[in-house]
Protein backbone atom coordinates (compact mmCIF):
# COMPACT_ATOMS: atom_id res chain seq x y z
CA UNK A 1 0.00 0.00 0.00
CA UNK A 2 1.21 3.49 -0.82
CA UNK A 3 1.84 5.70 2.18
CA UNK A 4 -0.78 8.43 2.37
CA UNK A 5 0.20 11.98 3.03
CA UNK A 6 0.85 12.87 6.63
CA UNK A 7 -1.46 15.86 7.14
CA UNK A 8 -4.33 13.81 5.74
CA UNK A 9 -3.60 10.94 8.12
CA UNK A 10 -3.43 13.29 11.11
CA UNK A 11 -6.63 15.03 10.03
CA UNK A 12 -8.53 11.75 9.70
CA UNK A 13 -7.32 10.43 13.06
CA UNK A 14 -8.04 13.72 14.83
CA UNK A 15 -11.51 13.88 13.29
CA UNK A 16 -12.20 10.32 14.47
CA UNK A 17 -10.97 11.28 17.93
CA UNK A 18 -13.27 14.32 18.10
CA UNK A 19 -16.31 12.40 16.88
CA UNK A 20 -15.71 9.48 19.26
CA UNK A 21 -15.08 11.82 22.20
CA UNK A 22 -18.42 13.48 21.55
CA UNK A 23 -20.19 10.13 21.33
CA UNK A 24 -18.39 9.03 24.49
CA UNK A 25 -19.89 11.96 26.37
CA UNK A 26 -23.40 11.26 25.09
CA UNK A 27 -23.59 7.47 25.00
CA UNK A 28 -24.32 4.97 27.75
CA UNK A 29 -27.18 3.56 29.83
CA UNK A 30 -28.45 7.12 30.07
CA UNK A 31 -28.26 8.97 26.79
CA UNK A 32 -27.44 12.59 27.29
CA UNK A 33 -28.59 14.69 24.38
CA UNK A 34 -26.69 17.75 23.24
CA UNK A 35 -29.19 20.28 24.62
CA UNK A 36 -28.05 19.42 28.14
CA UNK A 37 -24.89 21.33 27.36
CA UNK A 38 -26.93 24.48 26.95
CA UNK A 39 -28.44 24.25 30.43
CA UNK A 40 -25.70 22.76 32.58
CA UNK A 41 -27.01 24.10 35.89
CA UNK A 42 -30.60 22.92 35.55
CA UNK A 43 -30.41 19.48 34.00
CA UNK A 44 -29.38 16.74 36.46
CA UNK A 45 -27.91 14.71 33.60
CA UNK A 46 -25.14 17.28 33.44
CA UNK A 47 -23.62 15.61 36.47
CA UNK A 48 -23.43 12.34 34.53
CA UNK A 49 -21.58 14.06 31.76
CA UNK A 50 -19.25 16.06 33.90
CA UNK A 51 -18.57 13.74 36.85
CA UNK A 52 -18.57 10.40 35.04
CA UNK A 53 -18.28 10.62 31.30
CA UNK A 54 -15.83 13.48 30.98
CA UNK A 55 -13.10 11.88 33.14
CA UNK A 56 -13.85 8.54 31.53
CA UNK A 57 -13.43 10.01 28.06
CA UNK A 58 -10.21 11.81 29.01
CA UNK A 59 -8.82 8.64 30.56
CA UNK A 60 -9.70 6.62 27.48
CA UNK A 61 -7.71 9.09 25.37
CA UNK A 62 -4.78 9.21 27.81
CA UNK A 63 -4.54 5.44 28.26
CA UNK A 64 -5.10 4.75 24.56
CA UNK A 65 -2.38 7.23 23.60
CA UNK A 66 0.04 5.72 26.13
CA UNK A 67 -0.60 2.14 25.01
CA UNK A 68 -0.60 2.95 21.30
CA UNK A 69 2.71 4.79 21.53
CA UNK A 70 4.30 2.18 23.83
CA UNK A 71 3.32 -0.50 21.31
CA UNK A 72 4.74 1.45 18.38
CA UNK A 73 8.05 2.08 20.19
CA UNK A 74 8.38 -1.52 21.40
CA UNK A 75 7.66 -2.85 17.93
CA UNK A 76 10.22 -0.47 16.45
CA UNK A 77 12.86 -1.33 19.01
CA UNK A 78 12.36 -5.09 18.84
CA UNK A 79 11.77 -4.95 15.05
CA UNK A 80 8.87 -7.22 15.77
CA UNK A 81 5.25 -6.55 14.83
CA UNK A 82 4.06 -8.85 17.62
CA UNK A 83 5.42 -6.66 20.40
CA UNK A 84 3.32 -4.56 22.74
CA UNK A 85 3.30 -3.88 26.50
CA UNK A 86 0.77 -6.69 26.98
CA UNK A 87 2.46 -9.40 24.91
CA UNK A 88 5.90 -8.57 26.30
CA UNK A 89 4.63 -8.82 29.89
CA UNK A 90 5.23 -5.18 30.81
CA UNK A 91 1.55 -4.54 31.54
CA UNK A 92 1.17 -7.66 33.63
CA UNK A 93 4.30 -6.81 35.62
CA UNK A 94 2.74 -3.39 36.25
CA UNK A 95 -0.44 -5.17 37.31
CA UNK A 96 1.53 -7.37 39.69
CA UNK A 97 3.03 -4.26 41.30
CA UNK A 98 -0.42 -2.72 41.64
CA UNK A 99 -2.00 -5.92 42.98
CA UNK A 100 0.62 -6.13 45.72
CA UNK A 101 -0.37 -2.68 46.97
CA UNK A 102 -4.05 -3.68 46.83
CA UNK A 103 -3.25 -6.91 48.65
CA UNK A 104 -1.45 -5.18 51.47
CA UNK A 105 -4.14 -2.49 51.56
CA UNK A 106 -1.54 0.24 51.22
CA UNK A 107 -3.71 2.21 48.82
CA UNK A 108 -6.20 3.10 51.56
CA UNK A 109 -3.77 5.48 53.27
CA UNK A 110 -1.28 6.06 50.47
CA UNK A 111 -3.10 6.37 47.13
CA UNK A 112 0.15 7.22 45.31
CA UNK A 113 1.53 3.78 46.20
CA UNK A 114 -0.49 2.10 43.46
CA UNK A 115 0.91 4.05 40.49
CA UNK A 116 4.40 3.92 41.97
CA UNK A 117 4.16 0.15 42.36
CA UNK A 118 2.67 -0.26 38.89
CA UNK A 119 5.42 1.82 37.29
CA UNK A 120 8.09 -0.05 39.26
CA UNK A 121 6.62 -3.37 38.10
CA UNK A 122 6.62 -2.14 34.50
CA UNK A 123 10.21 -0.96 34.87
CA UNK A 124 11.31 -4.39 36.10
CA UNK A 125 9.52 -5.91 33.12
CA UNK A 126 11.22 -3.61 30.61
CA UNK A 127 14.59 -4.12 32.31
CA UNK A 128 14.31 -7.89 31.96
CA UNK A 129 13.41 -7.50 28.28
CA UNK A 130 16.40 -5.21 27.75
CA UNK A 131 18.77 -7.62 29.46
CA UNK A 132 17.59 -10.43 27.25
CA UNK A 133 17.85 -8.28 24.17
CA UNK A 134 21.47 -7.34 24.93
CA UNK A 135 23.38 -8.61 21.92
CA UNK A 136 21.58 -11.21 19.91
CA UNK A 137 17.90 -10.54 20.11
CA UNK A 138 15.49 -12.32 17.88
CA UNK A 139 11.76 -12.23 17.59
CA UNK A 140 11.59 -15.52 19.45
CA UNK A 141 13.74 -14.27 22.35
CA UNK A 142 11.43 -11.34 22.93
CA UNK A 143 8.22 -13.33 22.73
CA UNK A 144 9.64 -15.94 25.12
CA UNK A 145 10.87 -13.25 27.50
CA UNK A 146 7.37 -11.79 27.41
CA UNK A 147 5.88 -15.21 28.07
CA UNK A 148 8.16 -15.67 31.07
CA UNK A 149 7.20 -12.27 32.49
CA UNK A 150 3.52 -13.01 31.91
CA UNK A 151 3.79 -16.37 33.68
CA UNK A 152 5.76 -14.85 36.54
CA UNK A 153 3.36 -12.01 37.11
CA UNK A 154 0.24 -14.15 36.83
CA UNK A 155 1.76 -16.53 39.40
CA UNK A 156 2.35 -13.54 41.69
CA UNK A 157 -1.19 -12.30 41.20
CA UNK A 158 -2.63 -15.78 41.82
CA UNK A 159 -0.59 -16.01 44.98
CA UNK A 160 -1.93 -12.67 46.16
CA UNK A 161 -5.47 -13.81 45.38
CA UNK A 162 -5.14 -17.13 47.17
CA UNK A 163 -3.63 -15.50 50.24
CA UNK A 164 -5.99 -12.54 50.26
CA UNK A 165 -7.13 -11.66 53.79
CA UNK A 166 -10.80 -11.34 52.89
CA UNK A 167 -13.22 -11.77 49.98
CA UNK A 168 -13.45 -8.01 49.50
CA UNK A 169 -9.78 -7.77 48.76
CA UNK A 170 -10.17 -10.62 46.25
CA UNK A 171 -13.08 -8.81 44.66
CA UNK A 172 -11.18 -5.58 44.45
CA UNK A 173 -8.17 -7.24 42.84
CA UNK A 174 -10.17 -9.30 40.35
CA UNK A 175 -12.34 -6.37 39.43
CA UNK A 176 -9.34 -4.17 38.89
CA UNK A 177 -7.36 -6.78 36.96
CA UNK A 178 -9.93 -7.08 34.23
CA UNK A 179 -9.29 -3.56 33.04
CA UNK A 180 -12.02 -1.00 32.79
CA UNK A 181 -12.69 2.69 32.49
CA UNK A 182 -15.98 2.55 34.39
CA UNK A 183 -16.54 4.82 37.39
CA UNK A 184 -13.24 6.64 37.06
CA UNK A 185 -13.05 10.19 38.31
CA UNK A 186 -10.84 13.22 37.82
CA UNK A 187 -8.68 11.84 40.60
CA UNK A 188 -7.47 9.10 38.24
CA UNK A 189 -6.98 11.64 35.47
CA UNK A 190 -4.81 13.77 37.75
CA UNK A 191 -2.82 10.70 38.73
CA UNK A 192 -2.19 9.30 35.26
CA UNK A 193 -2.05 12.30 32.96
CA UNK A 194 1.27 13.88 34.06
CA UNK A 195 3.05 10.51 34.18
CA UNK A 196 1.75 9.50 30.78
CA UNK A 197 2.74 12.87 29.30
CA UNK A 198 6.31 12.53 30.61
CA UNK A 199 6.50 8.91 29.45
CA UNK A 200 5.21 9.75 25.97
CA UNK A 201 7.64 12.68 25.78
CA UNK A 202 10.53 10.31 26.42
CA UNK A 203 9.22 7.80 23.91
CA UNK A 204 8.86 10.43 21.20
CA UNK A 205 12.60 11.18 21.44
CA UNK A 206 13.39 7.66 20.20
CA UNK A 207 12.00 8.19 16.67
CA UNK A 208 15.30 8.74 14.87
CA UNK A 209 16.93 5.79 16.63
CA UNK A 210 13.99 3.52 15.78
CA UNK A 211 14.31 4.52 12.12
CA UNK A 212 18.01 3.66 12.18
CA UNK A 213 17.22 0.33 13.85
CA UNK A 214 15.53 -0.66 10.60
CA UNK A 215 19.11 -1.61 9.65
CA UNK A 216 19.53 -3.68 12.81
CA UNK A 217 21.56 -3.01 15.91
CA UNK A 218 24.93 -2.80 14.14
CA UNK A 219 23.47 -0.73 11.33
CA UNK A 220 21.98 1.76 13.78
CA UNK A 221 25.22 2.06 15.74
CA UNK A 222 27.19 2.58 12.54
CA UNK A 223 24.89 5.53 11.86
CA UNK A 224 26.00 7.12 15.11
CA UNK A 225 22.88 6.29 17.11
CA UNK A 226 23.55 5.86 20.82
CA UNK A 227 21.84 2.62 21.79
CA UNK A 228 22.23 3.18 25.51
CA UNK A 229 20.47 6.57 25.37
CA UNK A 230 17.70 4.96 23.33
CA UNK A 231 17.35 2.12 25.82
CA UNK A 232 17.02 4.50 28.76
CA UNK A 233 14.39 6.65 27.07
CA UNK A 234 12.51 3.56 26.01
CA UNK A 235 12.63 1.80 29.37
CA UNK A 236 11.59 4.84 31.40
CA UNK A 237 9.09 5.98 28.79
CA UNK A 238 7.31 2.63 28.50
CA UNK A 239 7.38 2.11 32.27
CA UNK A 240 5.83 5.54 32.92
CA UNK A 241 3.29 5.50 30.10
CA UNK A 242 2.17 1.87 30.30
CA UNK A 243 2.68 1.64 34.09
CA UNK A 244 0.57 4.72 34.82
CA UNK A 245 -2.11 3.47 32.44
CA UNK A 246 -2.29 0.10 34.14
CA UNK A 247 -2.38 1.88 37.51
CA UNK A 248 -5.63 3.67 36.69
CA UNK A 249 -7.44 1.22 34.42
CA UNK A 250 -5.97 -2.23 35.00
CA UNK A 251 -4.67 -4.25 32.08
CA UNK A 252 -6.08 -3.29 28.69
CA UNK A 253 -4.24 -5.41 26.17
CA UNK A 254 -3.81 -5.47 22.42
CA UNK A 255 -4.26 -1.72 21.88
CA UNK A 256 -0.50 -1.40 21.57
CA UNK A 257 -0.38 -4.40 19.27
CA UNK A 258 -3.23 -3.55 16.93
CA UNK A 259 -2.80 0.21 16.56
CA UNK A 260 0.74 0.43 15.14
CA UNK A 261 0.10 -2.58 12.97
CA UNK A 262 -2.93 -1.01 11.31
CA UNK A 263 -1.19 2.32 10.81
CA UNK A 264 2.19 1.00 9.61
CA UNK A 265 1.34 0.66 5.90
CA UNK A 266 -0.14 4.16 5.93
CA UNK A 267 3.15 5.78 6.96
CA UNK A 268 5.40 3.76 4.65
CA UNK A 269 6.51 1.45 7.48
CA UNK A 270 9.08 3.90 8.87
CA UNK A 271 9.04 3.28 12.65
CA UNK A 272 9.70 6.92 13.57
CA UNK A 273 6.83 8.11 11.39
CA UNK A 274 4.52 5.73 13.21
CA UNK A 275 4.84 7.30 16.66
CA UNK A 276 2.48 10.29 16.53
CA UNK A 277 -0.18 8.45 14.50
CA UNK A 278 -0.06 5.64 17.08
CA UNK A 279 -0.81 8.13 19.87
CA UNK A 280 -3.92 9.31 18.04
CA UNK A 281 -4.80 5.79 16.85
CA UNK A 282 -4.45 4.26 20.32
CA UNK A 283 -6.81 6.89 21.72
CA UNK A 284 -9.31 6.18 18.93
CA UNK A 285 -9.17 2.41 19.55
CA UNK A 286 -9.68 2.67 23.33
CA UNK A 287 -12.44 5.27 22.97
CA UNK A 288 -14.26 3.13 20.42
CA UNK A 289 -13.85 0.03 22.59
CA UNK A 290 -15.12 1.83 25.67
CA UNK A 291 -18.19 3.17 23.84
CA UNK A 292 -18.95 -0.35 22.58
CA UNK A 293 -18.76 -1.98 26.02
CA UNK A 294 -21.04 0.72 27.41
CA UNK A 295 -23.61 0.05 24.73
CA UNK A 296 -23.44 -3.74 24.93
CA UNK A 297 -26.72 -4.88 26.42
CA UNK A 298 -25.80 -6.80 29.56
CA UNK A 299 -26.77 -6.66 33.21
CA UNK A 300 -23.25 -5.65 34.13
CA UNK A 301 -21.05 -3.68 31.80
CA UNK A 302 -18.56 -5.87 29.92
CA UNK A 303 -15.05 -5.06 31.13
CA UNK A 304 -13.04 -3.19 28.53
CA UNK A 305 -9.91 -5.27 29.15
CA UNK A 306 -11.89 -8.46 28.55
CA UNK A 307 -13.51 -7.11 25.39
CA UNK A 308 -10.15 -5.96 24.01
CA UNK A 309 -8.61 -9.35 24.70
CA UNK A 310 -11.54 -11.04 22.94
CA UNK A 311 -11.05 -8.84 19.89
CA UNK A 312 -7.27 -8.86 20.08
CA UNK A 313 -6.59 -12.58 20.34
CA UNK A 314 -7.93 -13.42 16.85
CA UNK A 315 -6.03 -10.44 15.50
CA UNK A 316 -2.83 -11.73 17.08
CA UNK A 317 -3.51 -15.12 15.53
CA UNK A 318 -3.92 -13.67 12.03
CA UNK A 319 -0.73 -11.67 12.50
CA UNK A 320 1.13 -14.77 13.60
CA UNK A 321 -0.12 -16.78 10.62
CA UNK A 322 0.98 -14.07 8.23
CA UNK A 323 4.35 -13.72 9.96
CA UNK A 324 4.88 -17.49 9.93
CA UNK A 325 4.90 -17.41 6.16
CA UNK A 326 7.51 -14.67 6.27
CA UNK A 327 9.81 -16.37 8.77
CA UNK A 328 9.57 -19.89 7.37
CA UNK B 1 45.45 12.63 4.05
CA UNK B 2 43.19 10.72 6.39
CA UNK B 3 44.62 7.62 8.05
CA UNK B 4 42.61 4.80 9.56
CA UNK B 5 44.57 2.42 11.66
CA UNK B 6 44.94 0.21 14.63
CA UNK B 7 47.74 -0.30 17.10
CA UNK B 8 48.44 -3.56 18.87
CA UNK B 9 44.78 -4.41 18.56
CA UNK B 10 43.60 -7.68 20.11
CA UNK B 11 40.14 -9.12 20.47
CA UNK B 12 39.25 -12.08 22.63
CA UNK B 13 35.74 -13.49 22.69
CA UNK B 14 34.99 -15.96 25.46
CA UNK B 15 38.68 -16.80 25.95
CA UNK B 16 39.22 -17.40 22.27
CA UNK B 17 41.72 -15.08 20.62
CA UNK B 18 40.09 -13.71 17.46
CA UNK B 19 42.69 -11.04 16.68
CA UNK B 20 46.17 -10.89 18.16
CA UNK B 21 48.17 -7.70 18.22
CA UNK B 22 47.22 -6.32 14.83
CA UNK B 23 48.88 -3.05 13.80
CA UNK B 24 47.84 -1.38 10.56
CA UNK B 25 47.86 2.01 8.96
CA UNK B 26 45.47 2.47 6.04
CA UNK B 27 45.51 5.49 3.78
CA UNK B 28 42.47 7.14 2.30
CA UNK B 29 42.14 7.37 -1.47
CA UNK B 30 42.87 3.69 -1.95
CA UNK B 31 41.03 0.40 -2.04
CA UNK B 32 42.41 -1.77 0.73
CA UNK B 33 41.14 -5.32 0.85
CA UNK B 34 41.32 -7.72 3.76
CA UNK B 35 41.33 -11.37 2.72
CA UNK B 36 41.78 -14.55 4.69
CA UNK B 37 40.16 -17.90 5.43
CA UNK B 38 36.90 -18.27 7.33
CA UNK B 39 37.35 -17.42 10.97
CA UNK B 40 40.53 -15.43 10.37
CA UNK B 41 38.98 -12.40 12.04
CA UNK B 42 38.24 -10.27 8.95
CA UNK B 43 34.80 -9.13 10.05
CA UNK B 44 35.98 -8.55 13.61
CA UNK B 45 38.85 -6.41 12.37
CA UNK B 46 36.53 -4.43 10.12
CA UNK B 47 34.02 -3.76 12.92
CA UNK B 48 36.90 -2.62 15.16
CA UNK B 49 38.11 -0.26 12.41
CA UNK B 50 34.53 0.99 12.07
CA UNK B 51 34.50 1.85 15.76
CA UNK B 52 31.65 -0.57 16.38
CA UNK B 53 33.54 -3.04 18.51
CA UNK B 54 35.67 -2.23 21.49
CA UNK B 55 38.91 -4.24 21.24
CA UNK B 56 40.04 -6.23 24.27
CA UNK B 57 43.33 -4.37 24.14
CA UNK B 58 44.97 -1.88 21.84
CA UNK B 59 42.91 0.55 19.84
CA UNK B 60 41.62 1.59 16.45
CA UNK B 61 42.31 5.16 15.43
CA UNK B 62 41.14 7.66 12.84
CA UNK B 63 43.76 10.33 12.17
CA UNK B 64 45.39 9.50 15.47
CA UNK B 65 42.18 9.81 17.49
CA UNK B 66 40.87 6.72 19.28
CA UNK B 67 37.65 5.69 17.54
CA UNK B 68 36.21 4.45 20.81
CA UNK B 69 36.38 7.92 22.35
CA UNK B 70 34.95 9.73 19.32
CA UNK B 71 31.36 10.95 19.56
CA UNK B 72 29.33 8.31 17.67
CA UNK B 73 27.56 10.88 15.52
CA UNK B 74 30.81 12.54 14.56
CA UNK B 75 32.37 9.18 13.72
CA UNK B 76 29.32 8.19 11.68
CA UNK B 77 29.64 11.34 9.56
CA UNK B 78 33.16 10.39 8.51
CA UNK B 79 32.91 6.65 8.31
CA UNK B 80 30.24 4.43 6.79
CA UNK B 81 29.98 0.72 7.49
CA UNK B 82 28.24 -1.93 5.45
CA UNK B 83 27.72 -5.12 7.46
CA UNK B 84 28.01 -8.56 5.90
CA UNK B 85 24.44 -9.64 6.47
CA UNK B 86 22.51 -6.42 6.55
CA UNK B 87 19.18 -6.55 8.26
CA UNK B 88 16.18 -4.69 6.88
CA UNK B 89 13.46 -4.95 9.46
CA UNK B 90 10.52 -3.19 7.84
CA UNK B 91 8.93 -3.05 4.42
CA UNK B 92 10.10 0.46 3.59
CA UNK B 93 10.64 2.01 0.17
CA UNK B 94 14.12 2.08 -1.35
CA UNK B 95 14.48 5.80 -0.86
CA UNK B 96 13.43 5.65 2.78
CA UNK B 97 16.18 3.09 3.38
CA UNK B 98 18.81 5.15 1.58
CA UNK B 99 17.78 8.24 3.54
CA UNK B 100 18.82 6.44 6.72
CA UNK B 101 22.38 7.07 5.58
CA UNK B 102 21.79 10.74 6.39
CA UNK B 103 20.97 9.95 10.03
CA UNK B 104 24.23 11.44 11.43
CA UNK B 105 23.53 14.73 9.63
CA UNK B 106 19.82 15.24 10.18
CA UNK B 107 19.02 17.64 12.99
CA UNK B 108 15.86 18.27 14.97
CA UNK B 109 14.26 20.04 12.01
CA UNK B 110 14.42 16.98 9.79
CA UNK B 111 16.12 16.48 6.44
CA UNK B 112 17.23 19.57 4.52
CA UNK B 113 17.55 20.19 0.79
CA UNK B 114 21.23 19.23 1.12
CA UNK B 115 20.24 15.89 2.67
CA UNK B 116 17.88 15.19 -0.20
CA UNK B 117 20.52 16.18 -2.74
CA UNK B 118 23.05 13.82 -1.12
CA UNK B 119 20.52 10.98 -1.32
CA UNK B 120 19.95 11.75 -5.01
CA UNK B 121 23.70 11.69 -5.66
CA UNK B 122 24.09 8.38 -3.82
CA UNK B 123 21.24 6.85 -5.80
CA UNK B 124 22.80 8.00 -9.06
CA UNK B 125 26.22 6.65 -8.08
CA UNK B 126 24.87 3.23 -7.09
CA UNK B 127 22.41 3.24 -10.03
CA UNK B 128 19.40 2.46 -7.92
CA UNK B 129 17.00 5.11 -9.25
CA UNK B 130 14.48 2.48 -10.42
CA UNK B 131 14.16 1.21 -6.84
CA UNK B 132 13.36 4.61 -5.32
CA UNK B 133 9.69 3.82 -4.74
CA UNK B 134 9.95 0.03 -4.62
CA UNK B 135 9.31 -1.73 -1.31
CA UNK B 136 12.67 -3.30 -0.42
CA UNK B 137 11.05 -6.72 0.22
CA UNK B 138 10.18 -6.92 -3.46
CA UNK B 139 13.80 -6.37 -4.59
CA UNK B 140 16.09 -9.25 -5.46
CA UNK B 141 19.09 -9.92 -3.22
CA UNK B 142 21.43 -8.15 -5.63
CA UNK B 143 19.15 -5.16 -6.00
CA UNK B 144 18.87 -4.88 -2.24
CA UNK B 145 22.65 -5.02 -1.90
CA UNK B 146 22.92 -2.09 -4.31
CA UNK B 147 20.34 -0.11 -2.37
CA UNK B 148 22.37 -0.76 0.79
CA UNK B 149 25.54 0.47 -0.93
CA UNK B 150 23.61 3.62 -1.85
CA UNK B 151 22.60 3.90 1.81
CA UNK B 152 26.27 3.86 2.82
CA UNK B 153 27.13 6.47 0.18
CA UNK B 154 24.30 8.81 1.20
CA UNK B 155 26.40 10.07 4.11
CA UNK B 156 29.18 10.96 1.63
CA UNK B 157 31.72 9.51 4.03
CA UNK B 158 35.50 9.88 3.98
CA UNK B 159 35.74 6.17 4.72
CA UNK B 160 33.66 3.29 3.45
CA UNK B 161 34.12 -0.04 5.23
CA UNK B 162 32.24 -2.90 3.60
CA UNK B 163 32.14 -6.50 4.75
CA UNK B 164 31.79 -8.84 1.76
CA UNK B 165 29.99 -6.26 -0.37
CA UNK B 166 30.13 -8.35 -3.57
CA UNK B 167 28.55 -11.49 -2.13
CA UNK B 168 25.24 -12.19 -3.80
CA UNK B 169 25.84 -9.92 -6.79
CA UNK B 170 25.84 -11.35 -10.31
CA UNK B 171 29.05 -10.85 -12.35
CA UNK B 172 27.81 -7.72 -14.10
CA UNK B 173 26.80 -6.05 -10.87
CA UNK B 174 30.02 -7.20 -9.21
CA UNK B 175 31.87 -5.30 -11.90
CA UNK B 176 29.65 -2.26 -11.38
CA UNK B 177 30.21 -2.33 -7.63
CA UNK B 178 33.97 -2.82 -8.10
CA UNK B 179 34.08 0.12 -10.50
CA UNK B 180 32.14 2.19 -7.98
CA UNK B 181 34.62 1.36 -5.20
CA UNK B 182 37.53 2.27 -7.50
CA UNK B 183 35.86 5.52 -8.45
CA UNK B 184 35.27 6.36 -4.78
CA UNK B 185 38.90 5.68 -3.96
CA UNK B 186 40.05 7.88 -6.82
CA UNK B 187 37.88 10.69 -5.50
CA UNK B 188 39.72 10.43 -2.17
CA UNK B 189 37.49 8.11 -0.16
CA UNK B 190 39.24 5.44 1.88
CA UNK B 191 37.67 2.12 0.84
CA UNK B 192 38.28 -0.90 3.05
CA UNK B 193 36.72 -4.20 1.99
CA UNK B 194 36.75 -7.80 2.97
CA UNK B 195 36.47 -10.19 0.03
CA UNK B 196 36.42 -13.94 -0.53
CA UNK B 197 36.94 -13.74 -4.28
CA UNK B 198 40.73 -13.56 -4.49
CA UNK B 199 40.91 -12.80 -8.21
CA UNK B 200 38.52 -9.92 -7.69
CA UNK B 201 40.64 -8.75 -4.76
CA UNK B 202 43.71 -8.66 -7.03
CA UNK B 203 41.93 -6.72 -9.75
CA UNK B 204 40.19 -4.26 -7.48
CA UNK B 205 42.64 -3.42 -4.73
CA UNK B 206 45.59 -1.12 -4.24
CA UNK B 207 46.65 -3.08 -1.22
CA UNK B 208 45.83 -6.52 0.11
CA UNK B 209 46.06 -7.49 3.75
CA UNK B 210 46.09 -11.24 4.35
CA UNK B 211 44.71 -12.21 7.71
CA UNK B 212 45.20 -15.70 9.15
CA UNK B 213 44.69 -16.98 12.66
CA UNK B 214 44.00 -13.50 13.97
CA UNK B 215 47.27 -12.00 12.74
CA UNK B 216 48.54 -10.23 9.64
CA UNK B 217 50.24 -12.75 7.36
CA UNK B 218 50.83 -10.45 4.44
CA UNK B 219 50.38 -6.80 3.59
CA UNK B 220 51.41 -5.88 0.06
CA UNK B 221 50.34 -4.35 -3.23
CA UNK B 222 48.33 -6.90 -5.26
CA UNK B 223 51.26 -7.89 -7.48
CA UNK B 224 53.13 -9.28 -4.49
CA UNK B 225 50.32 -10.15 -2.09
CA UNK B 226 48.85 -13.50 -3.05
CA UNK B 227 51.84 -15.67 -3.83
CA UNK B 228 51.42 -19.47 -3.81
CA UNK B 229 53.34 -19.50 -0.54
CA UNK B 230 51.01 -17.03 1.13
CA UNK B 231 47.95 -18.88 -0.14
CA UNK B 232 49.33 -22.16 1.15
CA UNK B 233 49.97 -20.73 4.57
CA UNK B 234 46.76 -18.73 4.83
CA UNK B 235 44.26 -21.07 3.23
CA UNK B 236 46.04 -24.40 3.17
CA UNK B 237 45.60 -24.73 -0.61
CA UNK B 238 47.86 -25.10 -3.60
CA UNK B 239 47.13 -22.34 -6.07
CA UNK B 240 48.77 -20.61 -8.97
CA UNK B 241 48.58 -17.03 -10.03
CA UNK B 242 48.06 -16.62 -13.78
CA UNK B 243 47.29 -13.74 -16.06
CA UNK B 244 43.84 -14.16 -17.59
CA UNK B 245 42.44 -11.95 -20.33
CA UNK B 246 40.57 -9.92 -17.70
CA UNK B 247 43.44 -9.55 -15.28
CA UNK B 248 45.15 -11.67 -12.66
CA UNK B 249 43.49 -14.98 -11.91
CA UNK B 250 43.95 -17.29 -8.94
CA UNK B 251 43.49 -20.93 -9.84
CA UNK B 252 43.09 -23.16 -6.82
CA UNK B 253 44.49 -26.59 -7.64
CA UNK B 254 43.73 -28.45 -4.45
CA UNK B 255 44.39 -28.74 -0.76
CA UNK B 256 47.99 -28.31 0.25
Amino acid sequence: MRPINRPLLYAVLTAALVVLSSISLIAGKVWVPWDVWLTPDVDPRWAIVFELRLPRTILAIVVGAALGLSGAVLQGYTRNPLADPGVLGVSSMAALGAVLTLYYGVTAFAPWALPVAAISGALVGVAVLMLLSGSASSLVTFILAGAILNILSSAGVSLALSMAPNPWAVNEIVDWLMGSLADRSFEEVRMALPLVVIGCGLLLTTGRALDALTLGDVGARSLGVSMSATRWSLALGVALAAGASVAVTGVIGFVGLVTPHLLRPLVGARPGALLVPSILGGAVVVLAGDILVRLTPAANEVKLGVAMAALGAPFFLVLLLRLRRKIA
Amino acid sequence: MSILGCADLSVRIADKAILTSVTLSIEAGKVTTIVGPNGAGKSTLLTCLAGLRQPTSGMATLDGLALASMAPRKRARRLAFLPQTPEIAWSVEGRTLIELGRTPFVGARGPTAEDRAAVDRAMAAARVAPFERRIVDTLSGGERARVLIARALAGEPEWLLADEPLTGLDPAHQLDAAALFRQLAESGVGVVLTLHDLSMALRLSDRIIVLADGGVLGDDPPAAALTPDVLRRAYGVEATLTQGPGGPLIDVIGRA
